[in-house]
């Protein structure tokens, strides 16, 4: 499997911050990277990170499934995560959630047929400060409002 | 010795070596600290929380089997916070426990019934429902039933370290957490069955055992595995004269728990269709059943016959018969039929050795010595596949004691993963290769060296220069094939060797000497199909074969006469380390005899029971004893289930042998000869069709 320059050059450097023999600890961040390039996490990845890092497979698929930031299958592009946990559920995150999948006629880790947005419900995002909070891709969104969700969901459809 | 720590469990007053964890010194001192997780020999998990314990000064109960002791450490281990804690974990267990009991494999020996029945709470105060998944087949071998698992990861943790295999794996998280094979709906593994037998609930179960019957039923017989040369020791349970399940749970024998796919499942040829049950003589051109007295006759005339024109014979004798068959064999051709024309097939050079070492008895390893020794060197062998004990003995040492392995080889092998030095070469070319790891070798503390056949004659010679060449305590293993290959060699089923390595005095025929002979009166084949890939240039010769199945040979003999296995007899096995058991009776096949009985049926119906003796196991295992150098064993030992290595020479063995014949068939972790053949089991694996590694 090929990825960019950038990418490989990102391993390279990842597979060096350990000492030898504990070249599986750059599992998780390699996972997250070619994520990102790849858009989602295919099998082949998989087998390939498995071979970089010296373990089996189905190592990585442990560690896949635990971590809930891992996705095996692609997700929109603008993948909006809103938080319904105890502070954000105080403050409306509940109805924020449930305003989106309306909205958008999608739910939990789905996708829009167009492919452009995709959400998840998700715990504690550590902004409770400013909840209800919600985070598209990187990019965190404080004190949000359904008005504020519907402003922000229409510029995502737009955004190329 | 390492210094030792005061502490009290219980207001017992113990003291133990430091870095002991306080579950084991509770367990060394009688006093049991439940545990689902933890497992001696085994990385520490701490996940179950059964283990639990007060320790004073400490703010909450502690997790015994990861608390190392320290000095003036006060635990309690049955305070009312520690059993409402394990009523709790058990209540929390059993919350998304079926509770299938009455059906389950492991219903009367499961850790968990036993825990609940001894620690736990009567009552559950869940009402939630119960996650619930159907049973998976994952392999012939492994079955896998989702809800009764507990998550202990002894599975997981066994195929990886134990095995060296990392098939089996745990996916998702909390409640949703399962073990997965490493093929997503199927396993490519060992099929072992290490994994099921580990398990303290039914949550793997086997497809040889499932739904069976209930352990309660069955007879439990201790005897040795009759595939390779490494002589585990496996516990048949026998219901009504049937096996129905290997396993060695208990622990005895130079294996432990170990046992690889065949010790474990493939005992099933021998209740086979295929058996043959009644002895069969040509009669008309055509095989036919005849009764035991017909049969008997019909054998010992014509060798009578062969013998009074002064006929040749042929005797080829087999690498799974027990040591007091192989004697009283020998000792049948070379006393009543007079001829030295007597072999088997050689499937590795020990003789070369033995006449190298020339006395130096303590230069031959155990198998509790691959477990110990400070470095290990592999020359031309595939351990995983074939020697799959030994293979597991230099991964143990290596995880609990660091040990430095060694591996020259032409492919990649699993000594790899632990290996401090991996060289490849050229087939052949492995003993040069040898020579590259001098300087590091000869900063061992000592060595131990497993070679396969490809190393034999002057190949063996130069081995053992080089070992003696390092200047520190080096010991060998000759890798050799079936259960008793190494007994075989040792009580001269040989042209050129009596028992014991006495050169004879002329030299008999080689088996494929005999095969090409053209004036061969009799052949005689006990337990060995020569003619698989050979012809018999003789065709006229009288040819007897003792079997358990038609082979090749069987086919074209005058005399077929049922012979038992090695589960239906008792006598002795040497593995290849020449370490000697005991084999115990477990079942019996109606009309098959054991070839002891057999050959003394012969030699009474020849009248010639006077000069070969009694043919009790015992009574021939006595003469041993007497009469072959390196035999003279404590009985005590072996007929308590131990092993004792034999100490077979002590001098130069003078005599040319031919090393050319000999060959490995390399029948690996899914093939067993004719036995192999005759089991399901072992045919029913995908592994078997794979070019697994
Ligand atoms: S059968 Fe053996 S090799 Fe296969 S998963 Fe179980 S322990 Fe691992
Ligand atoms: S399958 Fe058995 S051994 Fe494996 S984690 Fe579950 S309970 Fe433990
Ligand atoms: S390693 Fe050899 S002796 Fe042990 S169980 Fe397997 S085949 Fe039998
Ligand atoms: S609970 Fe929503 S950010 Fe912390
Ligand atoms: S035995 Fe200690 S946590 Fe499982």
């Amino acid at each position: 499997m090929t990825f960019s320059p950038e990418l490989e050059a990102k391993f390279d450097k990842l597979l060096k911050s350990y000492p030898p023999g504990r070249q599986r600890a750059a599992m998780v961040p390699m996972l997250l990277f070619a994520q990102d390039e790849v858009g989602s996490v295919t099998r082949e990845l998989v087998d390939e990170v498995a071979k970089r890092v010296g373990v089996q497979a189905l190592q990585v698929d442990e560690v896949i499934t635990y971590y809930s930031m891992l996705h095996r299958k692609p997700l929109g592009k603008h993948h909006v995560q809103i938080c319904t946990n105890i502070s954000c559920l105080l403050t409306g995150g509940e109805e924020l959630w449930k305003h989106a999948c309306a909205k958008l006629g999608i739910g939990h880790k789905e996708v829009t047929p167009d492919g452009r947005i995709s959400l998840e419900e998700v715990e504690c995002i550590g902004a409770c400060s400013w909840a209800p909070a919600l985070q598209v891709n990187y990019d965190f969104h404080h004190q949000v409002t359904p008005e504020k969700l519907d402003q922000l969901l229409d510029r995502l459809r737009k955004l190329t | 010795m390492a210094d030792l720590v005061k502490l009290t469990i219980n207001d017992r007053h113990l003291e133990v070596p430091a870095g002991t964890l306080v579950i084991e010194a509770a367990k060394r001192n009688g006093i049991e600290i439940p545990s689902f997780c933890y497992y001696e020999g085994l990385a520490l998990q701490a996940a179950c929380r059964m283990c639990l314990v007060e320790v004073e000064k400490a703010p909450k109960l502690m997790v015994a089997c990861t608390l190392p002791v320290a000095e003036g450490m006060v635990v309690r281990t049955e305070t009312p916070t520690v059993q409402q804690a394990r009523k709790s974990m058990l209540e929390f267990l059993l919350s998304n426990h079926p509770l299938d009991c009455p059906v389950c494999d492991k219903g009367g020996e499961c850790e968990l019934q036993d825990m609940v029945f001894r620690y736990g709470a009567g009552e559950s105060r869940f009402t939630e429902q119960k996650v619930h998944e159907d049973e998976k087949q994952w392999s012939p071998v492994v079955f896998f039933d989702m809800p009764r698992c507990i998550l202990c990861f002894r599975c997981v943790r066994i195929c990886g370290e134990g095995m060296g295999v990392n098939a089996l794996g745990v996916v998702n998280r909390g409640v949703l957490s399962e073990i997965a094979p490493n093929k997503g709906d199927h396993l490519e593994c060992d099929e072992c069955g290490m994994c099921i037998d580990i398990c303290p609930v039914g949550a793997l179960t086997s497809g040889t055992y499932r739904y069976k019957t209930r352990p309660w039923e069955m007879e439990h017989v201790g005897t040795i595995c009759t595939h390779c040369s490494n002589g585990c020791k496996t516990t048949l349970g026998v219901r009504n004269d049937k096996i129905i399940r290997g396993n060695n749970r208990d622990r005895s024998g130079i294996n432990g728990e170990f046992l690889c796919i065949k010790g474990r499942y493939a005992f099933d040829f021998s209740d086979h269709p295929d058996r043959l049950q009644t002895p069969l003589v040509r009669t008309g051109g055509k095989l036919q059943p005849a009764s035991w007295s017909q049969a008997l006759e019909v054998v010992a005339k014509n060798f009578q016959d062969v013998k009074q024109r002064g006929g040749r014979f042929g005797v080829i004798g087999s690498n799974h018969t027990t040591n007091e068959e192989n004697y009283y064999l020998q000792k049948f051709a070379r006393q009543v039929l007079m001829t030295n024309n007597i072999d088997h097939h050689r499937t590795g050079d020990v003789l070369t050795l033995l006449d190298a070492l020339s006395g130096r008895n303590e230069a031959l390893a155990t198998t509790q010595d691959l477990y110990q020794s400070k470095a290990i060197l592999v020359v031309a062998a595939e351990l995983a596949l074939e020697h799959p004990f030994l293979s597991f003995q230099i991964r143990a040492n290596y995880r609990h004691h660091q040990a430095h392995v060694y591996a020259v080889t032409s492919q990649p092998v699993r000594e790899d993963k632990t290996a401090t030095v991996i060289v490849r070469a050229a087939p052949g070319a492995e003993l040069s290769a040898v020579e590259s790891l001098r300087e590091k070798l000869k900063a061992e503390p000592e060595l131990i060296i497993l070679y396969g056949d490809a190393i034999k004659g002057d190949g063996v010679r130069k081995l053992v220069a080089f070992g003696t060449s390092l200047g520190i305590p080096v010991k060998y293993v000759p890798l050799v094939d079936y259960s008793n290959s190494r007994g075989a060699v040792d009580m001269g089923l040989m042209p050129e060797l009596l028992p014991g390595y006495q050169p004879s005095q002329a030299f008999g025929l080689t088996w494929a000497d005999m095969l090409a002979s053209e004036d061969l009166g009799a052949l005689w084949v006990i337990g060995a199909n020569p003619l698989k890939n050979a012809e018999l240039r003789a065709r006229n010769a009288f040819m007897v074969v003792q079997e358990m199945f038609l082979t090749d040979t069987a086919q074209i003999a005058d005399v077929v006469l049922p012979a038992a296995s090695a589960y239906e007899k008792s006598g002795t096995v040497t593995n290849v380390c020449g370490e000697v058991q005991r084999l115990k009776r477990a079942i019996q096949t109606m009309g098959a005899k054991p070839d002891l009985e057999i050959i003394g049926l012969i030699a009474k119906e020849m009248d010639a029971a006077a000069v070969v003796g009694p043919w009790t196991s015992d009574s021939v295992f006595e003469e041993i004893r007497k009469n072959v150098r390196g035999y003279d064993v404590p009985v005590a030992m072996i007929a308590t289930g131990g092993a004792a290595q034999t100490m077979p020479v002590n001098g130069r063995i003078a005599v040319e042998s031919r090393t050319d014949l000999i060959r490995s068939t390399h029948d690996n972790l899914f093939t067993s000869g004719t036995l192999g053949r005759y089991s399901k089991m072992l045919n029913s694996v995908l592994e078997r069709r794979l070019n697994y590694h």
